[in-house]
């Protein structure tokens, strides 16, 4: 009954249930290795034919039509589809199933940042054993690095979010700004607006793990650097300092609205003029049509701003992948779903669902780049959403315990939003935080 | 909170501490007619806590009547001009195939098993540990205090691990079974029924032939009806609020119980593609204490029965 991509869930979740998530990674991964069967795919393909009862977590909703196909092609297959919790909620299950030895399901709905840290406790099977590198270039390429991890392929990319400024175009307009195409034109339009209309904000941002790597990760910046159990923090770069500096100005002077992303004050203020642009995933439209209908019409979509003018660097917020939990034993039979689901027939149903895919071929297809979306005025969107994702820089990655990570974020970086502490010291304190952590769990961490 | 300020009253009435007993004369001095002279600040404090208590259920009763778009749009403390309970309701009941009834029988099986069986269980030891004097009570007693003093939700990754070995997780067996064990609940009986049930009737009762299962059913049991009503009404909220056992030990939505559910609805608005629906989220969580209320409003008699019952034999 949910949908895809959670956000918020690391901001909103105790740090309890985290740290308790993570306990039980540190003494329950070691036992479950992965069994290093060989199989190719004829054996995929047999256990397609041959069937069985297979069990699905995820939250996505559009997967239940996936589903329904995918036993209409395989009448030998029952897909249980268990929304076993968005994000966060539902990495603690799999986490304490995994450990437990119990109750594990055959695929699952993992989120691209926290998919390093359960194919490095070896919880997931690597699908490098199907055959799975061979998918090389038929995913976009910011999803397809996502899923590598430890040289081998732990996922099958499902979603994407290539990032995007989603703007209210009716609120530009009647102040007659113009659409910024880089941050510094962003920082003026801000100033702008408020000027015009002090109770309206160029953006809405409480301090977001998920959005402060992402804007990172387009500036060019690598502040983590992962390498087996050899892991680097560091957030001096160049990259991590453009953003530092560009939002500490936006923090200063009061350019920012206090309103956390997925509150009922955010879906609010979309749509009625107090927040004015949005930067986020190419998987947001749906969101707006659903959560904020009164800003129909008025809302607009445009290239992510840049750090450089003219440049066209883009990053990815967001999207999941599916994977194969190593303590299943159904592998080659999920990995048949995995294969439906995210590269063949699967891939339109969710297109039509309203999901936005992280396949080359269907980003590129004619039909998909000339929808026009009411919401947006008619505006063929999927333009700037495929060439946001061609436009990813390469080299990204996310820590093995990002999921930790992200939860204390609100902790050491956030509090520049609430504080008088510095973003660049807030993201310092962060960095420390974080190879403590890291330290602690046993991973070789420098800063 | 409600119930925690019903236990003070509780213990009061049983005579377990002399402050508490003071207290309580204080607060009846109204009813027995002395008018007091205090009475307007105590009336504002009460109006006060009233309102502090009232002011959240207001706001939900008036926000179940809005509709999404209502809900963002209008003033937080009344009414809409769109008045939208019915179709906000009936919208609840069906939402996604009717999984809201499938949760609230859920819940109900849970409390019904649960809160239930925990009321039996407590009864019976209870009763036993007060009325019947073997070797090892005072080790029983120093294990439910200091039962009493652990969080469920500290024991609930053990439980998780011990049951998902037992192949008991995401099962309704799952949840009910450790609510069966209220430590509390037993503390409670024991205390009330060492007061409430002379030993001189029970002895008159084993004279006169009845066994011990007669004299526990049919002549002490009625004596502790308020006490096992305060127990029923305890375990009742505590297993209908029950949130972080059923979130640690259930997969499956169709074994979830309403406080689960409620929050896998709200968490939808929060992922890409989801469908924000707080106002579903609202209208399921007055919808969910509406019982409770009813259980109070029903069960409050008994009560204050056993008030009066506990002031007399003193």
């Amino acid at each position: 009954m949910i949908k895809t991509l959670t956000r918020r869930g690391l901001l909103q979740s105790s740090a309890v249930a985290a740290a308790l998530a993570l306990g039980l990674t540190a003494c329950g991964g070691g036992g479950n290795a992965a069994p290093q069967q060989t199989v190719n795919s004829d054996a995929v393909e047999q256990a397609l034919q041959k069937g069985g009862k297979l069990t699905v977590w995820a939250w996505d909703q559009s997967l239940k039509k996936v589903a329904e196909g995918f036993e209409a092609k395989y009448p030998n297959v029952d897909v249980n589809l268990v929304n076993a919790g968005t994000g966060n909620d539902q990495y603690t299950a799999l986490q304490n199933a995994i450990s437990a030895g119990s109750g594990v399901p055959d695929v699952a709905q993992i989120e691209y940042y926290a998919l390093p840290q359960f194919a490095l406790s070896k919880s997931l099977a690597d699908l490098g054993q199907f055959g799975a590198a061979d998918l090389d270039g038929t995913f976009t390429a910011g999803p397809w690095s996502s899923v590598q991890a430890q040289g081998g392929v732990y996922g099958l990319p499902m979603d994407s979010g290539p990032m995007a400024l989603f703007y209210n175009k009716e609120l530009f307009d009647k102040h007659g700004i113009a659409v910024p195409t880089t941050w510094d034109e962003f920082l003026e339009a801000g100033r702008a607006l408020k000027k015009a209309d002090p109770k309206a904000y160029i953006a809405n941002d409480t301090g977001d793990a998920g959005f402060t790597t992402s804007m990172i990760w387009q500036a060019g910046g690598k502040p983590y650097q992962v390498d087996g159990t050899n892991v680097g923090v560091n957030f001096s770069d160049e990259g991590s300092t453009k953003f530092a500096e560009t939002w500490q100005k936006l923090i200063d002077e009061d350019l920012l609205a206090p309103i956390s992303s997925w509150s009922d004050e955010w879906y609010k203020g979309l749509g009625n003029g107090t927040i004015a642009t949005l930067s986020t995933g190419a998987w947001m439209p749906g969101n707006l049509v659903s959560g904020v209908a009164d800003g129909a019409g008025k809302w607009r979509v445009a290239p992510l701003p840049q750090w450089e003018k003219g440049a066209t660097s883009s990053s990815e917020n967001g999207g999941s992948s599916l994977a194969i939990p190593a303590a299943g034993s159904q592998a080659a039979l999920a990995y048949g779903f995995l294969k439906y689901s995210n590269v063949e027939e699967g891939v339109q149903t969710r297109i039509d669902g309203g999901a936005f895919p992280a396949t080359s071929k269907d980003l590129a297809s004619e039909k998909f780049q000339n929808t026009g979306f009411k919401y947006f005025g008619g505006q063929k969107a999927n333009k700037i959403f495929a060439e946001s994702a061609k436009n990813v820089p390469a080299g990204w990655s996310y820590l093995p315990f990002q999921v930790y990570a992200n939860s204390i974020f609100n902790d050491t970086a956030g509090q520049a939003y609430v504080s008088g502490t510095k973003l660049k010291d807030g993201l310092t304190a962060w960095q420390k935080a974080s190879v403590k952590y890291g330290t602690e769990q046993g991973f070789t961490v420098k800063e | 909170m409600s119930v925690q300020t019903a236990s003070h009253p509780r213990s009061a009435g049983t005579g377990t501490s002399s402050p508490a007993k003071l207290r309580t004369t204080r607060l009846r001095s109204p009813r027995t007619g002395r008018r007091s002279r205090r009475s307007v600040a105590l009336t504002l404090l009460m109006g006060l806590v009233l309102l502090y208590s009232l002011a959240p259920l207001f706001w939900l009763l008036v926000n179940a009547t809005k509709t999404q778009d209502g809900l963002l749009n209008s003033f937080g403390l009344w009414f809409d001009a769109d008045f939208a309970l019915w179709d906000n309701i009936a919208r609840t009941a069906t939402y996604d195939g009717g999984i809201f009834l499938r949760w609230f029988a859920n819940t109900v099986l849970y409390v019904v098993l649960g809160a239930g069986g925990a009321t039996f269980l407590a009864v019976l030891g209870g009763y036993a540990l007060a009325k019947f004097d073997f070797p090892g009570r005072k080790a029983v007693f120093a294990v439910v205090i200091g039962a009493v003093a652990i969080p469920g939700t500290a024991l609930a990754v053990p439980t998780f691990l011990m049951f998902s070995q037992m192949g008991l997780t995401n099962t309704p067996w799952a949840v009910i079974i450790p609510s069966l064990i209220s430590p509390f609940g037993l503390y409670l009986m024991w205390t009330f029924a060492s007061e409430a049930i002379p030993t001189e009737i029970m002895e008159s009762a084993r004279i006169d032939g009845a066994s011990e299962a007669r004299t526990f059913f049919q002549v002490c049991l009625p004596l502790l009806t308020p006490g096992i009503v305060t127990v029923l009404l305890f375990t009742m909220v505590a297993t209908w609020n029950n949130y972080f056992l059923p979130l640690i030990m259930l997969k499956n939505p169709d074994w979830y119980p309403l406080t689960l559910g409620l929050n896998a609805w709200n968490a939808q608005a929060a992922t890409a593609g989801g469908e924000a629906i707080f106002n579903l989220v609202i209208t399921g969580s007055l919808l969910t204490i509406l019982p409770l209320i009813a259980a109070f409003l029903l069960l409050q008699r008994y009560w204050q029965s056993g008030l009066s019952a506990g002031s007399v034999k003193e």
